[in-house]
């Protein structure tokens, strides 16, 4: 199994953390992985994104151009990534803020309304957590099991409180992921 | 206990630093590896180990303060990106002319000039060929990996002491910004006063009364002495050559068709290694782990071994490729390809160009 | 008059002077007439005095001193121009406990070393820095210096130091002295008897500090003659000194114990 994935959207959405996360679940189940942010001027505030491999064999090239997997949380990186999903692969986006929807025939493409959920649930922090279980569930690479070792270890330990919520968030993300395009 | 981690390139090389027994780190910061300073202040590794660590007043100041730490017998390391491995060069050559150990790392980004912060391999001639005045020598090795990124730290010690050399980490923008799993090596103490004393007695550490006293120089007004002291330095590069040069095959047992490449440009030739063969092309990858010294010989023979073409494949605009050319010396075809000025080659491109400039050239 | 033989000269219980065992048996290479002896003795005096031999790890610069660990019979590091303050900073954060000290010229330590000069200074860097002033790039043959005087010859300035274009000299001990990093800033000279104690007694104290621990740099300027660089004979260039440097840079204690005099 190896799973290329793309995280793009704007600096603060918690785009390289939700990374971080995938990546340390992988470890976690014994996998190789790679994480690689965009970084430089993007860090301070523009966008940000972060290419994620999974692998169960050694990683080469941690740069990528085309990907199996894109999640997609602003306009600048639907435009910048849709074309960059290999056919057949899958696209998942928050709709919030979009305005040109992605277009594409031969992907399968699903919607998660991450923004205003986590509005529901009265915390934006937990947004990526709802975007990461919506993703869990179109491609469950990793147990969420192993996602809150991956929290339990990654995490300071006064932080270690606020792994419930984002239990919790994972869930909601994993219930509301929407398919708006499925192949057959 | 060895400890499994996930971590940037530049957070290994620092962890790696305190894990190594190193001394002290002087640095200063400078985008793409101000993570290594700042995971380093983060860690207090006085409280550690002991372990000094100075922001410095510029990289000038911190590579005179590796050369003075390092003349007093200590273990000892810098790190900065092009710019600033820029500022360093003066403080290098000093370092090699005066034979003491220390490790550095360039974690290399897209030049001339202030460049761009995105990541490069434009700093080959530079760490290869000198760098700073004189006729020296550093051990170069290339990371390829986060992992490598700390092990290449131990072992930069290692060989930093056993020849009393610079040894240069030579990175750049991708390995040392990019996370990956990292299987920390066991901590190993710090020397004590008495052992460095004891092991290194060209050190300075204080005169006994009556013996000799040390002193930590490049110079000789005498120019017989210096050409004496040159031929030694040459000497030492030359058993180097013999035994600390290192490389990595993948998939070249069978192989027609080798990318030449090291550090993130391997990891993605390797990926092209990968698209070549699900098109049933025999290619195969050459990775090299040290720069200085080159394994000239070792590519050689791949001519012997079936290869009928070289792809140097480094992101500058033909640096490598040179050694490679002079490691070849004509026994097969030598062709370049690299972007460069901060723009990362894709494997895709990279296969193109294998097939284009050697398989159909 | 009894004969007095040479025998009887040289039997120990005749000895008035000798030469410092931390000063070498090599033939000085300054220029007769240079203060860089005087200071060299005073310092290596100083330091066997201290009983700190053992202890000492100095840093040459590049100048005229360059070979100073020629002379210094200890433990001496070489430094490249102007990063000395670096290569002691270097030093004694690695061996706390050594007294490590710089040894500079002025093109040295207030040209091209200036950042290191005065960021040492004020990291409060636990060294002694001994600073000769001669207004004078000697080892290259007399170009002119941060600390050449307004009007004064040099090879770069063959009409003398003309300050509109090539700028005013530099006074980087009362630079120094007031950054809360320096503990001892004084400026002395070598060229009388007078002067030799009382800048061999400045010395003491700077080392003291750092044996006992004061937080921050000991810095010691000796204004010197460069009798070569200056065309002049020594005792003449001793002369123009007097009327000329020490009007300029006033010979005193600058900084004590933390405190500006």
């Amino acid at each position: 199994m190896t799973e290329e994935l793309i995280i793009a959207g704007f600096g603060g959405q918690g785009v390289l953390s939700m990374g971080k996360i995938l990546a340390y679940s992988g470890i976690m189940q014994d996998q190789e992985v790679s994480w690689m942010p965009s970084y430089g001027p993007e860090m301070r505030g523009g966008t940000a994104n972060v290419t994620v491999i999974v692998s169960d064999e050694r990683i080469s090239s941690p740069i990528l151009t085309i990907f199996d997997s894109a999640i997609i949380l602003n306009q600048q990186s639907l435009d910048k990534f849709e074309s960059g999903v290999r056919p057949g692969g899958v696209l998942l986006y928050d709709p919030n803020g979009i305005t040109r929807h992605p277009e594409r025939k031969d992907i399968n493409i699903f919607q998660i309304e991450a923004a205003s959920l986590a509005a529901e649930m009265g915390s934006t922090k937990i947004f990526n957590m709802i975007v990461f279980g919506a993703y869990l569930k179109i491609k469950p690479i990793v147990k969420i099991e192993n996602v809150i070792r991956g929290l339990k270890k990654s995490l300071p330990e006064r932080y270690h409180k606020l792994i419930p919520l984002n239990e919790d968030a994972i869930n909601m993300g994993i219930k509301n992921v929407k398919a708006i395009h499925e192949l057959k | 206990m060895s400890e499994l981690k996930l971590m940037k390139g530049n957070e290994a090389l620092a962890e790696a630093a305190i894990r190594a027994g190193a001394d002290a780190y002087f640095g200063y910061p400078i985008t793409p590896q101000s993570e290594v300073i700042e995971y380093l202040m983060a860690e207090k590794p006085f409280d550690r180990t002991g372990m000094v660590v100075l922001q410095a007043e510029s990289e000038i100041a911190a590579i005179n303060m590796v050369y003075g730490a390092a003349g007093a017998g200590k273990k000892v390391m810098t790190s900065s990106s092009s710019p600033g491995i820029s500022l360093k060069q003066e403080g290098i050559s000093y370092i090699a002319g005066a034979e003491l150990p220390c490790v550095y790392a360039n974690v290399v980004r897209g030049g001339p000039g202030l460049g761009t912060i995105q990541p490069s391999q434009a700093d080959y001639f530079q760490s290869t060929k000198g760098g700073g005045h004189g006729d020296y020598r550093q051990i170069v090795l290339a990371p390829a990996s986060v992992q490598e990124m700390a092990d290449f730290v131990k072992d930069g010690f290692e060989l930093a002491f056993k020849y009393r050399i610079p040894v240069l980490i030579l990175s750049d923008g991708v390995i040392g910004q990019m996370m990956e799993k990292v299987d920390l090596f066991d901590p190993i103490p710090r020397m004590t006063d008495a052992e460095i004393k004891e092991k290194y007695p060209w050190a300075t550490t204080g005169k006994k009364s009556g013996t000799a006293r040390r002193i930590i120089t490049s110079l000789d007004l005498d120019s017989h002495k210096m050409e004496e002291h040159n031929i030694k330095l040459q000497a030492k590069y030359k058993t180097i050559a013999q035994h600390e040069t290192r490389y990595e095959l993948i998939d070249c047992d069978d192989a027609e068709y080798i990318f030449v490449a090291y550090g993130s440009s391997a990891r993605i030739a390797q990926k092209a290694v990968k698209l070549a063969r699900a098109k049933g092309i025999k290619a195969g990858l050459f990775r090299l782990i040290t720069l200085f010294p080159f394994p000239s010989k070792q590519i050689h023979d791949m001519c012997g071994k079936g290869a009928k073409g070289f792809l140097a494949v480094e992101m500058s605009a033909g640096q490598m490729v040179e050694d490679v050319l002079l490691a070849v010396k004509g026994c097969s075809k030598v062709e370049h390809f690299g972007r460069y000025g901060g723009i990362v080659h894709t494997p895709e491109e990279v296969l193109e160009a294998m097939e284009q400039k050697i398989i159909g050239g | 008059m009894a004969d007095i033989t040479l025998q009887d000269i040289i039997k120990p219980e005749n000895m008035v002077y000798t030469k410092t065992e931390l000063m070498t048996d090599k033939a000085l290479s300054y220029c007769p007439g240079c203060g860089h002896g005087t200071a060299h003795r005073i310092t290596m005096e100083v330091l066997e005095e201290l009983g700190m031999e053992e202890n000492t790890i100095g840093v040459a610069p590049v100048g005229c001193s360059v070979l100073a660990y020629e002379f210094m019979n200890i433990d001496m590091q070489q430094a490249a121009h102007g990063r000395a303050p670096a290569v002691a900073t270097g030093i004694k954060r690695v061996w706390p406990e050594k007294i490590v000290f710089t040894y500079q010229g002025d093109g040295d330590l207030a040209a091209i070393g200036t950042n290191e000069t005065i960021h040492a200074c004020n990291r409060a860097e636990n060294i002694v820095i001994i600073f000769i002033n001669n207004g004078i790039y000697g080892m290259t043959g007399g170009q002119m210096a941060p600390t050449t005087l307004p009007g004064m010859k040099s090879s770069t300035s063959p009409f003398g130091r003309d300050v509109p274009t090539m700028g005013n000299p530099l006074k980087i001990t009362e630079l120094v002295a007031q950054l809360p990093g320096t503990y001892f800033v004084t400026r002395q000279a070598v060229h009388k008897p007078a002067n030799v104690r009382k800048a061999k007694k400045a010395i003491k104290k700077a080392f003291e500090n750092q044996r006992d621990g004061k937080s921050g740099v000991s810095f010691v300027e000796i204004v010197s003659n460069c009798n070569s660089g200056w065309k002049m004979t020594p005792t003449d260039s001793n002369v123009w000194m007097e009327e000329n440097m020490f009007p300029f840079y006033p010979l005193g204690d600058i900084k004590v114990d933390g405190q500006l005099v």
